[in-house]
């Protein structure tokens, strides 16, 4: 495994630049924007046609399958996403400036809190029916799924090697040739990595989608997700149990007829060439590959597919032309790019001094800020517990290649779980035992995302060269001394890498951690989870939005002050090789 | 047989530099290549040559002055030039045989023809039976065969090759050249005309009809070689060890230094921004004491230090630039000396090297006395990095200011002259004790 730098860290060399600004009142702007517009259609849609949905197992499989596929569009729409945005942001100069600080801040605000807000809006759009909800779904997965796909194609394309673009370009590959046979294909094992982490963290969001209560209004759509919110409502543990079941088998289908398939294929497009690593290998594949049938099946569409890549869209510049234009037009066209950047930003400004000024008080900033803090806090403890135990664990591991080969997927396959579907078993152990919700139900937070640190230790632990560990051993170097001058160093790139991904998902996970309920106990902790949740709740748009702009702001406040220098840090004192 | 293939005129090619001036990187060059020829462009690192063969390529448009193929301006990638990469430049998610056809995808043929064209250039150049082998599967030589049957396939007019052999072992690389020029004096390519980038001198004399020797920083034709020696050329050869000896010569030779008293024969000023060859101290002194040594005691011909030490010319002439730089040898004539200081340094023990060296340094090399003399005038003795960073860049390109830094600072280390913190990115006068 390849170690992948997170959205939060690979963007700019600088802390916080002009264009962040920008790309954070575009970001507002457009939820107020969202908010202002849901808030006036949220009345006629009360009245949602659909099958109840039941708690009957039988009814599983074909819930199963409605969840799946939800995430299967949304894959494809985080697809098209990924090509068009991180193309645009890789090769137009102009637009990276904004596009990629843009990607961050996005990354960083809170789906949950998000997707009352797209309900209501996408219903509106096809008032009274199950269009609508369904859409609302597919957009909060497609925004869990989409931003660190996008990054990671982008960080690819600006990678190709030189040599590569030069060769393709003096073979007069037109550029949509070249993308599709150069770009696509050098990002390919990246962007797979990169998919299977989206399609893991979504599990999440389609379980919180699909059961929604906005306001007065609760949309149910028959998943998995609103099987799980039944069976709460219902203290069903026997359900939950069958849910979990029923999302273990799915989770394993996937992995062994996409996933598994996917990364097999995608081997051959690794550029390091060093041979000698043993391939990755899929049964699926295999079958796919020697039967007949599928290849004359995909024989007609691979000779269109060519006949597509040969298509020019648009005539060869000359380069004489490019340049020139770059030299006398570039300042013009940067200051195209700022008026219109500057102009959206106006239009959100706009739109944030009248949202602001009507319903916001100095007091609600205060307090949201407060229960920022109060979260903060939590998750600071959190991720510091999670360290402590799962750092020493993953070296360990690590460093024993015969526990490793066991441990490695069974972390991603729990980072891949959806810890949410767990919270009622938790939540109705806390009732039991009336613990106080302000410190027990901080740990759901992590539940589902401290796996991250786990498994990033554990592929950093054995990554540490053999020759390094005998080095050490050669110097009988032992004990804390091992740990403190060859281990934890060894690793610190790594941790750092999920120990970012853990901090973010907590954030997210916070809107339906600090808020639990278990039939109609209802646990709270004070928190800016709990009050998103609460304000989602009463339908009040102002003060989600509220809510989710401070979120937004502490997440990212932390990933640049905190995760950054020290990622950065870590990048370059101790990346081996 | 006099046509023009292609003709370069007042060629110029510059790059922005960090503070919004430009780098001149070419200058001035005038180039003609005629059918049936192989002309071949050699300079040391920085000579620009790399970025002719990319102006000719249409990967980059001239700054100033004209580029025709067959009587029209290059302007894009123009079909008929193909180009082999130093670094192969294979698609590895592609077979030899989709590597191939790539070229012949991109111009739309109908896959008939495709595969047939493919399989021919395959054949002809000594890959049957490799058409559904993965790069990563093949050796170096063969994925090189790959990167030239690839060019063929597209039946080029002229053929580009930048450092063609340079990424392969010695006797793999003599192999591949053997059967290129054996295919080539056969007529059996497509090809009419050829273009090397080569730093490897041997190589140049091997190949060429014609040799254009480049000087650095901005890269100038400073000499125009004609090679006559009949192909197959023999490396034993009285004419071609002369040939060869005469471009060491016109390599190492340097306009007259306007340099102070006693400077050493060859020495060219240095000043503070002047691009340091990047070479390490204990290169230097291993090199140095080899000189010193049997058989050369003191004097040798750079063309057979340079094979007895496996050293290629672009290896080759950084050691002998830092070192005459430094007033540790003289270069003339293609014959490197040991001089007064280098003589001390070699008879010395550890740490009086240190303190040679350390005055040769301080001497010789400005910015090396330009950042002790800063950081001994500032209160704390420390400095940053990026204070002499920018200075450079102004001068320079980021790679080249980089590139100097960092030789600066391992001579400096060596020397004990001044320190540097990697951590902090400074600079200090306190050496850790």
């Amino acid at each position: 495994m390849r170690l992948f730098v997170p959205i939060s860290v690979g963007g700019w060399p600088r802390i916080f630049s002009r264009w962040d600004i920008v790309a954070v009142l575009l970001i507002l702007g457009l939820l107020v924007f969202l908010a202002e517009a849901s808030r006036h259609l949220l009345q006629p849609l009360v009245e949602l046609q659909h099958k109840p949905v039941s708690l009957d197992p039988a009814n599983l499989p074909e819930y199963a399958a409605r969840t799946t596929l939800r995430m299967l569009i949304a894959m494809v729409l985080s697809l098209l996403f990924t090509f068009t945005y991180a193309t645009l942001a890789a090769k137009n100069k102009h637009a990276e400036r904004l596009l990629v600080p843009l990607l961050d801040i996005l990354q960083s605000v809170p789906i949950l809190g998000f997707i009352s807000i797209t309900v209501v809006f996408f219903m509106a759009l096809a008032p009274g029916r199950v269009l609508g909800a369904e859409f609302a779904a597919i957009f909060a997965i497609f925004t869990s799924q989409a931003w660190n796909m996008a990054f990671s194609f982008y960080q690819s394309l600006r990678t190709v090697p030189t040599e590569l673009v030069e060769a393709s370009r003096n073979f007069r590959l037109s550029p949509w040739m070249s993308f599709w046979r150069v770009d696509v294909p050098f990002a390919m094992p990246q962007l797979i990595w990169n998919m299977m982490l989206s399609m893991s963290g979504s599990w999440f969001f389609v379980v919180a989608s699909e059961a929604i209560s906005v306001g007065n209004t609760t949309i149910t759509l028959p998943g998995v997700g609103s099987y799980i919110a039944l069976a709460i409502e219902h203290r069903d543990l026997a359900a939950v149990g069958y849910a979990i079941v029923t999302m273990l088998i799915v989770i394993l289908i996937y992995d062994q007829v996409l996933f598994r398939p996917l990364v097999a294929w995608a081997d051959r497009f690794r550029f390091e060439q060093e041979p000698g690593m043993t391939p990755p290998r899929s049964w699926v594949l295999n079958v796919l590959r020697r039967s007949r049938l599928v290849d004359r099946l995909i024989h007609p569409f691979a000779a269109l597919w060519r006949h597509l890549l040969l298509a020019r869209w648009s005539k060869d510049k000359p380069l004489q032309q490019q340049q020139e234009e770059s030299r006398t037009q570039r300042r013009w066209v940067a200051f195209q790019w700022a008026a219109i950047a500057i102009a959206f930003g106006a239009v959100a400004v706009w739109q944030l001094a009248v949202f602001v000024t009507q319903d916001i008080t100095m007091s609600d900033v205060a307090t949201t800020l407060l229960l920022g803090l109060a979260t903060l806090s939590r998750i600071i403890v959190l991720i510091a517990l999670a360290t402590l135990v799962w750092v020493p664990i993953g070296i360990w591991v690590g460093t024993r290649p015969q526990f490793a080969n066991v441990v490695q997927p069974i972390a991603q396959f729990l980072a891949a779980f959806p810890a949410n579907v767990l919270f009622p078993v938790a939540v109705s152990v806390i009732v039991a035992l009336k613990l106080n919700p302000n410190i027990w139900l901080s740990p759901l937070m992590i539940l589902g995302t401290q796996w991250y640190i786990l498994f990033n230790v554990v592929a950093g632990a054995i990554a540490i060269p053999t020759e390094l560990r005998s080095a050490g051993a050669n110097f009988r170097v032992r004990g804390w001394l091992w740990w403190r001058r060859i281990a934890i160093p060894a690793v610190l790139p790594y941790y750092v890498t999920g120990a970012i991904t853990a901090c973010g998902g907590s954030w997210n996970a916070s809107i339906v951690a600090e808020v639990a309920s278990w039939g109609d106990e209802h646990l709270q902790a004070q928190g800016l989870g709990a009050y998103i949740a609460q304000q989602t709740e009463a339908g009040d748009f102002h003060h989600i939005v509220l809510g989710i702009a401070v979120m937004s702001f502490f997440v990212v406040l932390v990933n640049r002050t905190f995760w950054r220098p020290l990622y950065l840090y870590a990048e370059r004192k101790f990346r081996l090789g | 047989m006099d046509t023009s293939l292609l003709d370069i005129h007042a060629l110029r090619q510059t790059f922005p530099r960090a503070d919004g001036g430009e780098l001149l990187v070419l200058d001035g060059i005038d180039l003609h290549l005629a059918q049936g020829q192989i002309v071949g462009l050699l300079g040391r690192t920085g000579s620009g040559k790399s970025t002719l063969l990319r102006s000719i390529a249409g990967l980059m448009a001239p700054s100033a002055g004209t580029i025709t193929y067959l009587g029209r301006p290059v302007t894009a990638p123009a079909p008929g030039i193909a180009m082999v990469f130093q670094g192969f430049a294979l698609f590895p998610w592609l077979t030899v045989l989709e590597n191939v056809q790539l070229g012949l995808e991109a111009l739309g043929r109908p896959d008939a023809e495709i595969r047939k064209r493919a399989l021919a250039a395959i054949d002809l150049i000594g890959l049957d039976g490799y058409e559904s082998a993965y790069p990563r599967e093949l050796s170096g030589g063969m994925r090189q065969r790959v990167g030239f049957a690839r060019a063929l396939v597209v039946d080029p007019n002229i053929l580009l090759m930048d450092e063609p052999f340079s990424a392969l072992d010695v006797l793999t690389a003599e192999t591949l050249r053997t059967d290129f020029l054996e295919l080539w004096g056969d007529g059996r390519l497509p090809i009419k005309g050829v273009i090397i980038v080569t730093h490897n001198i041997e190589e140049a004399v091997l190949m060429c009809d014609r040799i254009l020797l480049f000087s650095s920083n901005p890269g100038r034709i400073i000499r125009e070689i004609a090679v006559d020696l009949k192909q197959p050329r023999n490396r034993l050869d009285p004419q071609f060890r002369d040939q060869v000896e005469k471009i060491y010569e016109a390599m190492t030779a340097r306009t007259p230094a306007p340099a102070k008293v006693g400077a050493p024969a060859g020495a060219v000023a240095t000043t503070i921004d002047t691009i340091l060859p990047r070479v390490s101290a204990n290169l230097l002194s291993g090199f140095l004491e080899t000189l010193a040594g049997a058989p050369y005691n003191g004097k040798a011909d750079l063309p057979i230090i340079a094979e007895l030490l496996h050293l290629e010319a672009d290896d080759l002439f950084p050691v002998s630039d830092a070192l005459q730089m430094m007033h540790l040898v003289e270069v003339e004539g293609g014959d490197i000396k040991l001089i007064d200081a280098g003589k001390q340094f070699v008879e010395a023990e550890t740490d009086e090297r240190k303190h040679i060296f350390q005055r040769q340094l301080l001497a010789y090399v400005p910015l090396a006395a330009h950042i002790r003399r800063i950081l001994q005038e500032r209160a704390n003795h420390v400095a940053p990095k990026s204070r002499f960073f920018d200075e450079l860049e102004d001068h320079m390109s980021t790679d080249d200011a980089e590139a100097t830094l960092r030789s600066v600072t391992a001579w400096a280390r060596y020397a004990e002259a001044f320190a540097y913190d990697d951590d902090t990115q400074t600079f200090s006068l306190e050496n850790p004790v």
